[in-house]
């Protein structure tokens, strides 16, 4: 078996499972976004009475956070009064950030555990060794009322990467360059293994991005084997205990698949879809009115880092704008401690809350019918920041730092 | 679940995602008769609410319902009426959405081709036919497997939820 049916196998309770077959899986962790209330309506409509395990169950105020509406702050204060009513002490605030990178702050994202968030990018979990996916409002209620729900087992696309990666080159890059050449909807109702010597280049925040990004293949898990680096992020953490799960060597793939990142520069998924991938080169010199660091994808303190090294002494020009949303407060407190935030506004940039702001295009940074977004975010759909004629190129945080400071895509590369 | 569905069919092309669908500023609604007014609106049909019968269909190309979980994109559709939605490939959070709400989510391989909108279309669910009336051209859905089917066939997770619990309650409360 795979690590990842062994996951389920265990989660179903099954001495093993199979790929194809419907079992009906135990969850670890049952996360709620705040722009699905429909989960709670979801509950009551079913006559769910009290929630399985309090303890297992985490709300996210992340979408929203804070609200911009009158609609959105009632759905906050109703939120609120589910979590006291059953007992939910995990009530992520408007004051903490986005579900994926709080999962990893706070530790409930480890080896071997079966995670399930009202979230797309729920797959982000596969960088530490766990089962994470992606369901609706519905799906989450089912949870919430029985503490299981149903999956399909996954057939499994194992994706190693070899060759040595390029300056300016980065997990996003090397994740945009895959969608771009196996589409969207690949990997559409199956999971997606990454693994080689590649992976020994990429830290946790790397890995979270790649797994993250799988989503945009369709991928309904995702999944990086546990290592050393695994282990010291997870010690560096204070987390001990979690079982890792081991593939078994005869273990067939669906699909093996090898991509050598030695010939890969600077990607740009232009608009408007996400597997609408180039080298940078060719938009080069594009103007962007917006430059957008953040994201469960690409708003992570290494992600600031490198933008801070970047735009360090530099100014961003007229006509650019650049926004920072950290992905947590955690990310956002470890910034100003080493000085990136600061460095990032002297440059002109603008700082809001953390959370996904205006990646979805709720709000803090929608753009302009005709104008130019240049992001580290994950989707580039139309309208998904705001009009739907404006359009959103998606790259590297080295790449918007890049652009920002020329106020134009730009190859990060020489600025490094 | 009705055996069938008969209606217009509405044509969209592939990847379709959820923000076309539904988009996201309109995600903080909660209320059904409000979710319905913004179906496709970030389409290439935004006003499809205002044309759509119940029982039309959607038909489209690979990877509909792609991109965000928000179940409001299958709600919409539900509540403008679809009588089916038929695609050559589904996003999987929209699929399961659609199944869980009781939305006949058909998968049918090359079929967004020959369809034009406007035309009228036919699914049989039993036997999974799928019949353009304008045309007369056929298809074969790919069948649906039968633990999907009998969500289905309960009008969706929720009344089978909801019987379940009632029975816990009805155990509990036994003298």
């Amino acid at each position: 078996m795979h690590a990842l049916e062994k996951i389920l196998a265990r989660s179903a309770e099954r001495k093993s499972v199979h790929a194809g077959e419907i079992v009906n899986c135990k969850i670890d962790i049952a996360g709620i976004n705040d722009l699905y209330y429909q989960t709670v309506k979801s509950f009551y409509e079913m006559e769910g009475e009290k929630v399985y395990d309090p303890e297992k169950v985490i709300l996210f105020f992340d979408h929203y956070a804070p609200c911009a509406t009158e609609k959105q702050a009632d759905n906050h204060r109703k939120f609120r009064a589910f979590a006291k009513e059953q007992g939910i002490t995990h009530l992520m605030d408007i004051n903490e950030g986005v579900c994926h990178q709080l999962m990893a702050d706070y530790g409930f994202s480890k080896p071997g555990e079966t995670i399930v968030i009202t979230d797309s990018h729920t797959t982000t979990h596969g960088a530490f060794g766990a089962f994470g996916t992606g369901v609706g409002a519905t799906d989450l209620a089912t949870i919430l009322v029985t503490g299981k729900l149903w999956f399909k087992v996954p057939e499994i696309i194992r994706i190693r990467l070899t060759g040595t990666l390029q300056k300016g080159v980065y997990a996003k890059d090397v994740i945009l360059h895959i969608i771009g050449k196996l589409k969207a909807d690949h990997a559409v109702y199956k999971a997606v293994e990454f693994a080689g010597p590649v992976l020994k280049e990429f830290s946790l925040s790397e890995r979270m991005a790649l797994c993250n990004m799988s989503t945009e293949m369709g991928a309904k898990t995702s999944y990086i084997e546990p290592d050393e680096i695994t282990e010291t992020y997870l010690a560096e953490h204070g987390i001990t205990d979690y079982t890792v799960y081991r593939t078994d060597d005869d273990f067939q793939y669906a699909e093996d698949l090898a991509f050598d990142v030695t010939d890969i520069g600077p990607q740009v998924a232009a608009p408007f879809s996400v597997d609408n991938v180039s080298d940078l080169k060719q938009y080069a010199g594009t103007h962007v009115d917006q430059a957008y660091l953040g994201s469960c994808t690409g708003g992570r303190t290494p992600d600031f880092k490198i933008a801070a090294d970047i735009l360090k002494g530099k100014k961003i020009p007229a006509g650019t704008r650049m926004i920072l949303v950290p992905a947590s407060r955690f990310v956002l407190r470890e910034c100003m401690e080493k000085g990136y935030i600061r460095t990032l506004l002297d440059a002109g940039a603008a700082l809001t809350a953390p959370g996904c702001a205006a990646c979805l295009g709720i709000h803090q940074g929608l753009i302009a019918e005709g104008e130019t977004c240049i992001s580290s975010t994950n989707r580039n759909f139309p309208g998904r920041m705001g009009n739907v004629k404006g359009r959103i190129f998606l790259g590297s945080p080295a790449t918007v730092a890049a652009s920002a400071l020329n106020g134009e895509i730009t190859d990060p590369s020489e600025y490094l | 679940m009705e055996s069938f569905a008969e209606g217009t069919a509405y044509v969209f092309g592939n990847n379709v995602d959820t923000d076309q669908i539904y988009p996201g500023k309109y995600v903080e609604l909660t209320e059904p008769e409000e979710i319905k007014k913004h179906a496709m609106s970030g389409s290439s049909e935004p006003d499809l609410s205002e044309k759509f019968k119940a029982g039309d269909i959607i038909v489209a190309g690979t990877n509909f319902g792609c991109g965000s979980s928000r179940e409001h994109a299958a709600i919409t559709l539900k509540e403008i009426g679809a009588g089916a939605v038929i695609a050559e490939s589904f996003g999987r959070i929209f699929f399961r959405n659609a199944i869980n709400l009781g939305i006949p989510a058909i998968t049918c391989k090359g079929i967004a081709a020959f369809i034009r909108r406007g035309d009228r279309v036919r699914v049989d669910f039993t036997s999974g036919e799928i019949t353009d009336l304008s045309t007369g051209k056929k298809f074969q859905a790919e069948p649906m497997g039968d633990y999907m089917m009998n969500i289905l066939k309960s009008g969706g997770i929720k009344p089978m939820i909801r019987e379940m619990q009632r029975k816990k309650k009805a155990e509990r409360e036994k003298p």
